[in-house]
């Protein structure tokens, strides 16, 4: 082993010619997603202050910030986003944490590994249905017990979901956000000694958790410590999650600010902006609390390990963990089933555990709508996933990312700034430019939101490349170009078509973006499938948000399919 | 394939390696054509730095500095895919993703065009090496000492004017040592190419017959 990394160190790519290339595309990507997000943020403050020419506002005013704060339960609003996110985000991490604590290295750990990575492909608005369906009061976790331990013969009248302190808001941002940070802990875990570490906490006395918190999770900590942030954004301003899951009257901020985003009224927009303002200093708020919980969190950390204490014995901490996971992976599988048995039910009354009949009328019906929006879903996946694959495999091939610094932070810098803080000034910005809702720009607005993903998803395999192939093939008188195509890009051709798989589910669940950029006249699976969440037709919803899931597992159904039949003589490849 | 006038050999000149200011190694030498210069060390004296200088791959983070020539012309400071210098490792490094047939061609010279002619050569290769009918097999399926003779052959088919051995014989067995050592040295000899072995084995240095430098802590007399 020792052996691979000296190689690696001394057989590094030719370097005269990577300086060469070094500027331009790591500049092209700067400027892609940095620019959008400036811009937007811009776009965004300047109708919060009243400027917006294209529709007659001239001045600087903060009569949209008062006419914001005249908006009746505002602060109940603002803080059912601001807690859910906070919550949802430290129990994922707590989650993931504990059972990395407890298993890493066990073959429990690969089961539950790859229990969890699917879940990723699912859409969070497919996952939040299905969850809905689960725990409402007429859905199949109350057809369990009923009438058999409740009585219950019509369903109870509780306030699931949608209830208002956002509870099953948070489950369903847990159940999504779980496997993200589960599986960049997993990216980051090869950079920690894990196991050296384990033998040296297990020889003085330490339990597998408490040793593994004390000297491993610091270092672990700091590598996923971006995209923690990043879902501590996403999470205090998700839109579609809580249109769907979270309380109706008032309903969170963000799904507030988008209805007045999308209102026919254009001086709508100016509350809108102002609104957005309000968002961005609450997901703000919740990095300072999160900061602060982290201080606490590295004191509380300092304490356990200076007290001595081993903890030898932590069976009951790692079976929670380990159950946490599971039963989080099983709310979203259980989801896709019910999601499945209500879009072919006939009548399927309420305690009723199984429909009464089986029917495709459902899908009959839906189909025909169902189809554009598909097929308009799978070519703008497809176009932004390939033109985010294409900038990635540049930016890997010119080493740019392990300098880190700047481009590391750029490449989050769309995750970490809420989504609607600055889609909202480029929609604005759209419409002072007299820019049409066109498809190009969407594929662009989308590449924003797939590249971080497929740049990550990428980036592992790249590394772990053995780079004496690429020494061989250049004494054998191959250039840096022929090289990549012939050589580097052939054998990474399962960690291409994953890193495009990933970028293609990213953007098939985009609802957001999709939303306000397509302004209603482009239309995707995902945005239908949320704009259903409003009529509550079980039947139809469980119809598209089927297909919602389908769309992005068939893109990982073919990336693991494809190299099968690519290098079907090729023993080596098809690992 | 013959390079011209293969007569003055492979010159290293004054060639030293450094890594945060500690001068790892300085080497002087001449390998003439068929003849072995090995170089022995112990892990982290610097050898595959020397092997990744003299092949044009050194991580900028090493300083380096000396001539390196051959048959008279500089090869300093020329990219790596213009030196024309075979490599092979520990590893035979077979591309996956070839037939071994695929392999070889990727190997081979292009200044060979014709396709029913770099087929042949290829099979010719093949031959010479007793692989003969294994064009089509995929690599992931041959022996350890058929993909080392693989390997070999990939490298000479694309015309090397010299050879660097990165410990290519460690992997293998006793037996199958001795073959592909003797093997490998008989091809270069046939060649005419002046050959740098690095090896911490000193049965490998024995049987490459030729001068043995050693270099790293060991070497401060």
């Amino acid at each position: 082993m020792g052996r691979q990394t000296e190689d690696n160190r001394n057989w590094p790519q030719s370097k005269g010619t990577a300086m060469t290339r070094r500027f331009a595309v790591s500049g092209f990507v700067l400027a892609l997603l940095g620019l959008p997000v400036l811009a937007g943020l811009a776009g965004t403050i300047g109708p919060a202050f009243g400027y917006l020419p294209a529709i007659g506002g001239n001045g600087f005013t903060f009569e949209h910030f008062a006419a914001l704060a005249t908006q009746p339960h505002l602060m109940r609003s603002s803080m059912v986003s601001l807690t859910a996110g906070i919550v949802a985000t430290g129990i994922s991490l707590v989650m993931v944490m504990l059972f990395t604590a407890g298993y890493a290295g066990t073959r429990m750990f690969s089961r539950i590994q790859h229990l969890v990575s699917p879940l990723l492909a699912v859409p969070h608005a497919a996952a939040a249905f299905g969850l809905a369906f689960l725990v409402a009061p007429s859905g199949l976790a109350m057809r369990l017990v009923s009438p058999g331990l409740t009585g219950y013969t019509s369903p109870p009248d509780w306030l699931v979901p949608q209830d208002p302190l956002g509870l099953t808001m948070i489950v369903g941002l847990v159940v999504k956000e779980m496997p993200f940070l589960f599986l960049v802990t997993l990216a980051a875990l090869p950079q920690v000694p894990l196991a050296q570490t384990r033998h040296m906490t297990a020889n003085l006395g330490y339990g597998r958790i408490r040793g593994f918190l004390i000297a491993s999770w610091p270092l672990l900590y700091r590598q996923i410590r971006l995209p923690v942030f990043a879902v501590l954004a996403y999470t205090s301003s998700v839109v579609d999650m809580a249109m769907i899951l979270g309380p109706a009257l008032p309903a969170p901020l963000p799904v507030r600010l988008t209805q007045w985003m999308a209102d026919s009224d254009l001086r709508m927009r100016f509350l809108a902006s102002a609104g957005a303002l309000l968002q961005l200093v609450l997901t703000m708020t919740a990095v300072a609390f999160w900061l602060i919980a982290e201080r606490a969190g590295a004191f509380v950390l300092k304490r356990m390990s200076g007290s001595g204490i081993r903890q030898p014995d932590d069976r009951t901490i790692r079976r929670i963990a380990c159950a946490a996971m599971a039963v989080s992976a099983a709310f979203v599988f259980l989801g896709v089933l019910v999601l499945f048995m209500w879009s072919v039910a006939g009548l399927w009354p309420f305690p009723s555990l199984l429909p009464h009949d089986i029917t495709l009328q459902p899908w009959m019906r839906a189909f025909p709508q169902a189809v554009a929006p598909v097929v308009t879903t799978i070519t703008l996946a497809g176009a932004s996933a390939a033109a985010a694959l294409l900038l990635a495999i540049g930016l890997l091939w010119q080493d740019d990312l392990r300098a880190g610094g700047a481009l590391r932070f750029v490449l989050y810098l769309p995750l970490i700034v809420p989504q609607l803080c600055f889609v909202f000034g480029l929609q604005i910005l759209g419409l002072a430019l007299g820019l049409e809702a066109s498809f190009l720009l969407l594929i662009f607005v989308h590449l924003i939101f797939v590249l971080p993903y497929v740049v990550l998803s990428l980036s592992q395999p790249w590394r772990a490349f053995d780079r004496r192939y690429e020494t061989v093939a250049a004494g054998l008188g191959k250039s840096p170009l022929q090289i990549l195509l012939r050589v580097r890009l052939p054998m990474l051709t399962r960690a291409c078509l994953t890193a495009f798989a990933v970028g293609f589910a990213v953007s098939a669940g985009l609802y957001l973006p999709t939303l306000l950029i397509g302004a209603g006249r482009i239309v995707t699976i995902t945005t239908e499938a949320v704009a259903l969440s409003a009529g509550g037709d079980r039947r139809t919803i469980g119809v598209y948000a089927l297909l919602q899931t389908l769309v992005p597992f068939i893109g990982f159904l073919i990336a693991s399919l494809v190299p099968h039949l690519l290098f079907r003589d090729r023993r080596a490849m098809r690992i | 394939m013959k390079p011209g006038s293969k007569t003055d050999g492979l010159h290293l000149d004054a060639i030293s390696i450094g890594l945060h200011g500690r001068t790892l190694l300085y080497l002087s030498a001449v390998v003439r054509p068929g003849d072995v210069l090995t170089v022995m060390g112990p892990s982290g004296s610097g050898k595959s730095a020397l092997l990744a200088y003299l092949g044009g791959f050194l991580d900028p983070v090493f300083t380096a500095n000396g001539r390196l020539s051959i048959d008279g012309s500089d090869l300093t400071g020329i990219p790596a895919e213009n030196r024309r210098c075979g490599m092979l490792f520990q590893d035979p490094l077979l591309f996956p993703h070839l037939s071994v047939g695929g392999n070889l061609l990727f190997g081979l010279t292009p200044s060979i065009a014709r396709h029913s002619q770099r087929r042949r050569m290829v099979e010719q290769a093949l031959m010479d090496v007793e692989l003969q009918g294994f064009f089509d097999r995929d690599p992931a399926t041959l022996s350890g000492g058929q993909k080392a003779r693989v390997a070999l052959q990939r490298v000479m088919l694309s015309a090397p004017r010299f050879l660097l051995l990165d410990e290519p014989f460690s992997k293998l067995d006793s037996d199958l040592r001795q073959q592909t050592r003797a093997l490998i040295f008989s091809t270069a000899k046939a060649a005419g190419l002046p050959v740098i072995l690095v090896t911490h084995d000193i049965a490998d240095a024995e049987a490459a017959g030729g001068r043995v430098v050693t270099i790293g802590e060991e070497s401060g007399r």
